[in-house]
């Protein structure tokens, strides 16, 4: 079962990835052969089993009380951002 | 010579006040200096920050204070958020990211006293077995510089084998502890999953991630592992139990100890590799084990369950790296669309991107009954196994990897020949069970490593069963030439 270059670049897309020419005939060849190699499941016999999202049986996500319990450490945690205007993270513009 | 001594008696000395913290560290970071470039093991160096915090552990030293890790060096992956350091994942994508916070595990260790030499080079994004798919350049193994260290630990594993730290962090998500710390000779953890907190870990796979150790032993990992270990509200995978003291079940006898082999580990073994682990078993069965055949027949399944499932998850997990609010941004965006889909191509490396494609792919409509919920229902299938196997015995035995390290650029250009490099060490990140790898001997001149494999929770009893191994044989105590 190998992936066509449209199937791959449907699949960046939606992964939000550029890729240029001289990669994809490579993405193509290597993610057909992990396609393939995972295919290999199909052969196994699941009827009647449950999905198996973590190995953490019986634990529940844990609720706190709603309480403000943190500061506001949002000028620290912008020092990364590539830009920044008034606490805003600045993007080529969305909406036309 | 410092690098030479346990971290008990590291501990012991610092506690003497015979020698101080500075002092320690002042020797790995020469040992760092002079032997690093050879290997590549180590991203970042904190040298400063090294010293200071060596200063603040002698000041609590000569106020009285003791702790099993108070005043000692270790070098942490640079996939644990370090506050006020660069961490990098290994990747271009954070190669500008000055983390604003500790690690949950960055953080109790350095409560301990704990002095940070500096962050491990790890392929990226921790996707990888060889090290070889960092941003930073491949990590040579000590033992041979033309060979891998193994990875995605591969920074930490070599610089425990190289000794440029009395021990490191890593982590384990299809094997990432425990190849490496076979390839290099060393000790490797693998916690039970949610026994360590992943609060500032940077997430791969969000069910399969765990923090853990590699060590000269296994008396020295459980020291480590006693700290790093514990609930931690921040974290919801987190396991609210209490963490026995690891290093008081190191010294009981394994007399009645049951011991299950996998067939399906044996089963094509090269015969080198057979008889090192039979030669281990016979020191357990004189050390009064038993020994049995067990079979998990899905475990063959294990790798193809994994690289659906993984790079599902990891597709989902980095997502979050869109240029936007931290990391990599390309250059002149023409528009949102070119922001997002350049800032990752140009910030991720290839086996990241493969990773990411896949799990989109299997997680995409029409292929997600086929491919993921598909791979669920194996890897509940392969974790009853294991659970069935436990009914039987007290803990697995095989090897960790199929060979010894191997060539730099010899498996990189395909994936899966690279991928099959996890075959013994998979199962346990599936069914979140604790694993634990130890030097057994030598092929080639190349370390290998014993894998122990047990049920949840029972990291006291591998590094039990660890620790008396190593006390009647000396395959950890060697050290490559040129680092002794």
């Amino acid at each position: 079962m190998s992936l066509t270059r449209q199937d791959v670049e449907k699949i960046a897309h939606l992964a939000r990835l550029s890729i240029t020419e001289q990669e994809m005939p490579v993405y193509v060849t290597s993610l057909s052969s992990i396609v393939n190699f995972v295919a290999e499941l199909s052969r196994a016999e699941t009827g009647g089993v449950e999905p198996m999202a973590h190995p953490l049986d019986g634990q529940r996500q844990r609720l706190r009380p709603d309480v403000v319990s943190e500061t506001d450490h949002h000028e620290k945690y912008q020092k990364n951002a590539p830009s920044v205007q008034s606490g805003l993270y600045v993007v080529p513009r969305v909406i036309e | 010579m410092l690098h030479t001594l346990s971290i008990g008696e590291l501990a012991a000395h610092l506690g003497g006040r015979q020698i101080s913290s500075v002092e320690i560290t002042r020797h790995f970071l020469a040992r760092i200096e002079c032997l690093n470039s050879a290997l590549n093991a180590i991203i970042t160096l904190t040298a400063a920050d090294a010293l200071a915090a060596a200063a603040a552990a002698d000041r609590r030293l000569a106020a009285g204070e003791r702790g099993p890790l108070l005043g000692i060096p270790l070098i942490h992956k640079d996939i644990f958020c370090t506050d006020g350091v660069r961490t990098s994942c290994g990747s271009r994508m954070l190669d500008n990211f000055i983390a604003p916070y500790d690690a949950t595990v960055v953080a109790r260790l350095k409560a301990a006293g704990a002095v940070m030499l500096g962050k491990a080079n790890m392929d990226e994004f921790a996707m990888g077995s060889s090290n070889e798919t960092s941003y930073y350049g491949p990590v040579r193994n000590p033992w041979d510089t033309a060979k891998v260290p193994g990875g995605s630990s591969g920074g930490s594993a070599a610089a425990m084998a190289a000794r440029l730290a009395p021990y490191t962090t890593g982590t384990d998500t299809g094997g990432s502890i425990r190849q490496p710390a076979a390839l290099t000779g060393v000790t490797g953890v693998k916690p039970t999953y949610g026994r360590v907190s992943r609060y500032g870990m940077v997430a791969f796979a969000s069910s399969l991630d765990q923090a853990g150790v590699f060590a000269r032993t296994a008396a020295d990992a459980a020291t480590v592992l006693k700290v790093m270990a514990g609930f931690d509200p921040l974290d919801s995978t987190s396991v609210d139990a209490p963490v026995p003291d690891y290093a008081a079940l190191l010294s009981a006898p394994l007399k009645g100890l049951k011991i299950g082999l996998l067939r399906e580990f044996f089963d094509g073994l090269e015969s080198r590799n057979a008889t090192l682990i039979h030669d281990a078993l016979k020191i357990y069965t004189s050390l009064g084990a038993s020994t049995v055949e067990v079979s998990l027949p899905h475990l063959p399944l294990s790798v193809p369950t994994y690289y659906v499932v993984a790079p599902a998850e990891c597709s989902s997990n980095l997502s979050r790296f869109d240029g936007v609010r931290f990391g990599y941004r390309c250059d002149q965006p023409k528009d949102l669309a070119d922001l997002y889909k350049r800032s990752r191509g140009e910030g991720f490396g290839p086996e990241v991107k493969r990773r990411i494609m896949t799990g989109t792919y299997v997680l995409s409509a029409g292929y997600f009954d086929a491919y993921y919920l598909k791979a669920q229902k194996v890897r509940r299938l392969i974790t009853d196994d294991f659970r069935s196997a436990f009914q039987q015995v007290d803990l697995l035995i095989g090897p960790t990897t199929p060979t010894p390290a191997f060539d730099i650029g010899a498996k990189i250009d395909d994936p899966v020949t690279m991928y099959l490099n996890d075959i013994y060490t998979i199962g346990a990140n599936l069914a979140g069970l604790p694993g634990l790898s130890l030097p057994c001997g030598f092929v080639d001149g190349l370390p290998m490593g014993l894998q122990l494999i047990g049920p949840h929770f029972s990291e006291g009893k591998l590094l039990n069963a660890a620790h008396q191994f190593q006390l009647v044989t000396d395959w950890h105590k060697h050290v490559p030439r040129g680092y002794e």
